[in-house]
C-alpha cells in the first residue's frame, strides 16, 4: 500500500497534448475514480501511472519512489483491464499465478495465495478451466484476481466493467468496493460512467480534454461542481442550464426577462449560466411556484418521473417528481427555481460563481 | 449447407466422385504395377490387378536400389529427403516466427523497411534466384552436403507474412498484461505467443514439411553423388535412359515410398492443421 502523487503530469503526442499538467495527491488506501467522457485523457492518465506510456514531463511518485523511468513490473502495481486480457490458453489457476511464477515465487507460496485469491472472489471450482469456458462476470473476476494474488501497492483498473451487461455490473460494482475496503489497497479506477464513479469513489477526478477540472468527494463534486462541465456530467439527469444575465439587486434575469433572485450580489450585466438539477427544481402551487412550464414530455420510471417541459420564453427545462406525475402534453405546470438549490457559472469560462 | 435440393446434391457429389476418381486412379495403377514384375507391366494392356510381387520389389527397392543409382538403396534417399524436410520446415518456422515476432512487437528503426524487405523477396521464387544461389553455395564448398541442401531453402516471406498476419489479431491488452506481469520479449514469446499459435505452426509445419520434401531444382543442381540424392531426384535416375533397361516395377514402389511420408504427416496432424487452418483461435 502506498500513496501516489502526480505532479505536472503531461503527455504529448507530436504536437497534440492529450494531459496537460495533472497535479493529484492521492492518500494510502484510498480508491480515487478518473471520470470523463471518451477521449478526454483518463486512460492515457492510467497508462502513464501503469508504465505503458512514456511520461512526457512531470513526475509519478508511488510511495516515495519516482517511477518515471521504472519499467511496469517493477512499479509494484497491477491492472485490470476492460476486455480482461486473461491469456486465452492457460488456465484460471494458471492465468492467476503467471506473474508470480514470473517473479521467482515458491510454488507453495504461489498455491496458497491463488487460492485465497479464488476464495475471496468465489472462483474455487473454476481453477482447472479456461477463459473460454467462463462467463464474463467470471472472467472479470478472474482478472482481478490476477491483481490481488501479486499484492501490489496499487490497483488500477481500466473500466473494467463496460464489457458487462447492466445488472452484472452493479453486482460487480458492488464486489470491486467491498473488496477494496477489505483489502485497503490503493486504487485507481477510470470509467466513463458518472453513476459507477459515483458509487465507487472515495474521491472523483473529473478530467475533460486532458485537463483536471476538479477533485473531491462525490457529493461535494455534486453539491458543488466547481465548473459548468463538472455540474452537467455528475449527476443524472444533467443538470438544467439556462442562460442569465446578472441585474441589480442579487438577481439574474433568464431570457423573455424572467428575474430569478439570487440572495446574493452578482455583477450586473455579466453573462452568467444558470444551473439547477431536475431533482432541486420544485412544482405545484404548495411550493409556492410561479412559473409556468408547459410540460411536453413525461418519462415515467416508476419511482419518479422525469418531465420535460420549457419556460415562456422557450427554454427547455428538466424535473423529476417523486412517484408517477400524470400530467397531460401542454399542461401549465407552476415550478420554482428554490434559492438554494442554484449554481451560478461564468458563460465564458464555465466556472462557477 | 442448406436448403440444397437433392438433384443439387448428386451432382455435387458426382463432381466430387469424378474428381477423386481422376485423382485417385493414377495412384492406383502405380500401386498395382509395384506389385508386378516388369514383365508383367510391359505387357499391353496391363494388369488392374495387385500381383504377388509387392514384399520382393519394395524389398529390392528398400535395399538393393537400381542400376541406374550405382546401387544405392532407395531407403538413402528416404532418409535424405526427411531430413532436408524436416530441416527445411523446422528451420523456416524458426526464422519466420522470430522475424514476424520483431516485426510486430518491437519498435526499432527501419522496422516498415525490414517488413518490405521480407515481403518484397516474395516477388523472388527459388527459380529465379537459382543461378547466383548455386554459385554462393558451389563457393562455400556446400555442394553435396545436407546444409548446402537446406539452407537456401529456408528463409521465408510467406510463413513470415503469415505469423505476421496472426500476431496483429493478438490484442494490445494481452501484451500489456504480460508486461505488468513481468513478463520479457522471450517469457513472452515462449508462454503466450507460442502456444497461441501451436494450431498455425501446426499447419505450417505440414505445408513446408510437404514443400520441401517435393523439393526437385534445387536438390537436383546441389547434389551429384547419389548417396546424397533426395528421393524424388531418385526415381528420376531410376528411370535410366541408356543401356539398361528400366525396371519399372521397382521405380513404381520407390514411388510408392515416395509418397507416404507427406501421406503420413498429413494424415497425423490433420486434426491440428485443419483446426490451424479454419479458426483464429482468439
Amino acid at each position: 500500500m502506498a500513496t501516489v502523487t502526480l505532479t505536472q503530469l503531461r503527455k504529448c503526442y507530436g504536437a497534440t497534448t492529450a494531459i496537460h499538467g495533472v497535479d493529484c495527491a492521492i492518500a494510502d488506501g484510498e480508491f480515487i475514480v478518473i471520470v470523463g467522457p471518451s477521449g478526454c485523457g483518463k486512460s492515457t492518465l492510467l497508462r502513464m501511472i501503469a508504465g505503458l506510456e512514456a511520461v512526457t514531463s512531470g513526475e509519478i511518485r508511488i510511495g516515495d519512489r519516482i517511477v518515471n523511468n521504472i519499467e511496469p513490473k517493477d512499479r509494484d502495481i497491477a491492472m485490470v483491464f476492460q476486455n480482461y486480457a486473461l491469456y486465452p490458453h492457460m488456465t484460471v489457476f494458471a492465468n492467476m499465478a503467471y506473474g508470480l511464477r514470473l517473479r521467482g515465487f515458491e510454488s507453495e507460496d504461489i498455491r496458497s495465495r491463488v487460492d485465497q485469491a479464488a476464495q475471496i472472489l468465489q472462483l474455487g471450482g473454476l481453477l482447472e478451466r479456461k477463459p473460454g469456458q467462463l462467463s464474463g462476470g467470471q472472467r472479470q473476476r478472474v482478472a482481478m484476481g490476477r491483481a490481488i494474488v501479486r499484492e501490489p501497492q496499487v490497483f488500477l483498473f481500466d473500466e473494467p466493467l463496460s464489457n458487462l451487461d447492466a445488472r452484472l455490473r452493479v453486482a460487480m460494482r458492488v464486489e470491486i468496493k467491498q473488496l477494496q475496503r477489505r483489502l485497503g489497497t490503493t486504487s485507481i479506477y477510470v470509467t466513463h460512467d458518472q453513476v459507477e464513479a459515483m458509487t465507487l469513489a472515495d474521491r472523483l477526478v473529473v478530467l475533460e480534454g486532458g485537463i483536471v477540472q476538479q477533485i473531491g468527494a462525490p457529493i461535494d463534486l455534486y453539491e458543488r461542481p466547481a465548473t459548468q462541465f463538472v455540474a452537467g456530467f455528475i449527476g443524472s439527469p444533467a443538470m438544467n442550464f439556462l442562460p442569465a444575465t446578472g441585474v441589480e439587486g442579487g438577481a439574474v434575469e433568464l431570457a423573455g426577462g424572467l428575474r430569478i433572485p439570487l440572495g446574493r450580489a452578482v455583477p450586473a450585466g455579466a453573462a452568467l449560466t444558470l444551473g439547477i438539477r431536475p431533482e432541486h427544481v420544485a412544482a405545484g402551487p404548495e411550493a409556492g411556484a410561479a412559473i409556468p412550464l408547459a410540460v411536453e414530455l413525461v418519462e415515467l420510471l416508476g419511482a419518479d418521473s422525469i418531465v420535460h417541459g420549457r419556460l415562456p420564453a422557450g427554454a427547455p427545462l428538466q424535473l423529476r417528481l417523486p412517484g408517477i406525475a400524470a400530467l397531460a402534453t401542454g399542461t401549465k405546470l407552476p415550478i420554482a427555481l428554490p434559492i438554494g438549490a442554484l449554481h451560478l457559472f461564468e458563460h465564458a469560462s464555465g466556472r462557477r460563481v | 449447407m442448406t436448403g440444397r435440393s437433392g438433384t443439387l446434391a448428386w451432382v455435387a457429389h458426382l463432381v466430387l466422385l469424378i474428381g477423386i476418381a481422376i485423382t485417385g486412379f493414377p495412384i492406383y495403377v502405380c500401386f498395382v504395377a509395384s506389385t508386378l514384375t516388369t514383365a508383367d507391366i510391359m505387357q499391353a494392356p496391363m494388369p488392374l490387378l495387385p500381383g504377388g510381387h509387392l514384399v520382393e520389389n519394395y524389398g529390392r527397392a528398400l535395399t538393393e536400389g537400381t542400376a541406374s543409382t550405382t546401387g544405392v538403396p532407395v531407403a538413402r534417399f528416404l532418409l535424405n529427403s526427411l531430413i532436408m524436410a524436416l530441416v527445411i520446415a523446422a528451420g523456416k518456422i524458426a526464422i519466420s516466427l522470430l522475424s514476424a515476432y520483431a516485426i510486430v512487437f518491437f519498435r526499432f528503426p527501419g522496422r516498415m523497411i525490414c517488413f518490405w524487405a521480407i515481403f518484397l523477396t516474395l516477388m523472388l521464387p527459388i527459380e529465379v534466384r537459382i543461378v547466383p544461389t548455386f554459385q554462393v553455395v558451389a563457393d562455400l564448398g556446400l555442394i553435396d552436403s545436407y546444409l548446402g541442401l537446406t539452407l537456401p531453402l529456408i528463409a521465408s516471406a510467406t510463413a513470415t507474412l503469415l505469423f505476421r498476419q496472426f500476431f496483429l489479431t493478438l490484442p494490445d491488452e494481452l501484451v500489456e498484461a504480460a508486461r505488468l506481469d513481468g513478463a520479457g520479449p522471450w517469457h513472452f514469446l515462449k508462454d503466450v505467443v507460442m502456444p497461441l499459435s501451436a494450431t498455425n505452426l501446426a499447419a505450417l509445419f505440414v505445408i513446408l514439411f510437404v514443400f520441401g520434401w517435393n523439393q526437385y531444382l534445387w536438390p537436383l543442381l546441389i547434389t551429384n553423388t547419389a548417396s546424397m540424392t533426395t528421393i524424388v531426384i531418385g526415381i528420376k535416375a531410376m528411370i535410366g535412359g541408356g543401356d539398361a533397361p528400366t525396371p519399372w516395377s521397382l521405380v513404381m514402389a520407390t514411388a510408392m515410398l515416395a509418397m507416404l511420408p507427406p501421406v503420413a504427416v498429413v494424415v497425423l496432424m490433420q486434426r491440428w492443421f485443419v483446426k490451424g487452418l479454419v479458426d483464429s483461435e482468439k
